[in-house]
């Protein structure tokens, strides 16, 4: 259970964010320049906000009290849009880089199950410069699923894709929700948010303007993913 | 025949040694002060890269000068890394790496800085949600993507060194054998009659060296980039 009350300013513009995430996914869904990416960077620990707090599971994560632990102890998965894979390493490395650094045991089972989940294995040797956008960004959740964290963060993590390459990831986005863990899908494509969420968060102008479940989009919505 | 003399002999290893010292011993410190002018903000940070700079713009003979007051035999600090360490630069073949050092360290810092700043800082924030802290950050992700900069830097700092003439001589003199590098050895040889054959063959070594560690760091470079991305 991830609970977020959080306040920024960004210059001209500013966040105003108090929302609740159950287990499941939990869509923050909005028009582009919303304030959705700012949010999970709060969660993220990557931004600082100026009020309010953040917490995890129980544990406080971020309390503008006096409380504010550094991403890297965090346990948060974060997928991003541009994917972020490290250009130096092998995508084997990348997969493993999390789990090393939070110096976690190695675990040859689970490795081979995701690697299996997203089809990676023939990619295991390559180095990202050589991989296509959808290679890219199923190595970006595998490498963010292997440090094992207790909630997940996708931010837009098909926007940067064609069509043809969004079909061929979304399936995997659909298996990723029986790994049992809590996530947040940040969007504005009212029908992948559909698919994959839960829980819906609208986010308008760094505001929460509703919450509720897949029915609160319209599906007329132009944006929808066909 | 091309031969040296043993006298040119002990200026070129001599002068191979106070260069490869003053590059290494530089290079943490110039990494270290490279990664706080690229990546942080602080009250004071122009004046820090001020500092840098200035021994690229200084005459070089009054760097030699202040290095002389501060880390001479009675200087402040000199006679406090002579008495804790035992450290003595004063007509030494280490003062001679110390003022050559300092000549290069602004090309150093420069080259490493550019190189760190054209790091994504994207990737090192991947890095932190990943769970590096922020030294492990450093070690995986930026300095391994800036390493063509860093080569590029030693080999600007190397070369400095290796030509490096006026601080050097101010600061400890032209003593064959201790402190009398390349250049100052083909200064000295122009001086007496009969040394411009010694002078020649000094030059051509000089060309010969500036050259390998040219098309050597180019290579490295090269080989580096390729590591990065792609293949």
């Amino acid at each position: 259970m991830l609970v977020v009350d959080v306040e920024k300013r960004l210059g001209e513009f500013s966040i105003a964010a108090k929302f609740e995430a159950a287990d499941g996914v939990t869509a923050l869904f909005g028009p582009s320049g919303s304030g959705k990416t700012s949010i999970i960077n709060m969660v993220a620990g990557l931004v600082t906000p100026d009020r309010g707090r953040i917490l995890c599971n129980g544990t406080l994560l971020f309390d503008s009290a006096g409380q504010n632990q550094p991403p890297h102890r965090r346990h948060i998965g974060y997928v991003f849009q541009d994917g972020r894979l490290f250009p130096h390493m092998t995508v084997a490395q990348n997969l493993d880089y999390g789990r090393r650094m939070y110096r976690l045991p190695a675990d040859p089972a689970a490795r081979s199950r995701v690697v299996d989940m997203l089809d990676v294995a023939h990619l295991l040797a390559r180095r990202p410069g050589k991989l296509s956008g959808g290679e890219r960004q199923r190595v970006a959740i595998g490498r963010a699923l292997l440090m094992r964290p207790r909630l997940l963060l996708l931010d837009e993590p098909l926007a940067s894709l064609d069509t043809a390459r969004k079909r061929e990831i979304f399936p995997y986005l659909l298996r990723l929700r029986d790994e049992a863990i809590p996530m947040i899908y940040v969007s504005h494509h009212a029908a992948e948010v559909k698919r994959v969420a839960n829980t819906i968060v609208r986010i308008e102008s760094g505001r929460v303007i509703s919450i509720g479940g897949p029915e609160i989009i319209d599906t007329a919505d132009p944006n929808a993913l066909r | 025949m091309f031969s040296l003399s043993p006298d040119e002999w002990t200026a070129v290893l001599l002068s191979l040694r106070i260069a490869v010292v003053a590059t290494l011993v530089a290079l943490p410190f110039g990494i270290a002060i490279a990664w706080t002018l690229a990546r942080k903000d602080f009250w004071g940070k122009a004046l820090l890269d001020g500092v840098v700079h200035l021994p690229l713009v200084l005459p070089p003979v009054v760097t030699g000068y202040l290095l002389l007051i501060w880390f001479g035999r009675r200087g402040p600090i000199g006679s406090f890394l002579a008495d804790t360490f035992g450290i003595v630069f004063s007509f030494r073949w280490t003062g001679a790496a110390l003022a050559c050092g300092v000549m290069g360290f602004p090309l150093l810092v420069r080259a490493i800085r550019l190189s760190i700043e054209a790091v994504d800082a994207r990737l090192e924030d991947a890095s932190r949600t990943l769970g590096a802290s922020p030294f492990r950050v450093f070690l995986t992700v930026t300095l391994p993507l800036a390493l063509p900069g860093i080569i590029a830097g030693m080999v600007l700092c190397f070369a400095k060194a290796l030509g490096e003439f006026g601080a050097t001589i101010t600061f400890v003199s032209n003593i064959p054998g201790e402190t009398q590098t390349l250049s100052t050895a083909i200064y000295t040889y122009l001086q007496v009659p009969g040394g411009d054959a010694s002078a020649a063959r000094l030059v051509v070594v000089a060309i010969v060296i500036s050259l390998i560690a040219l098309v050597s760091s180019e290579w490295l470079a090269r080989r580096a980039g390729t590591r990065l991305h792609g293949g």
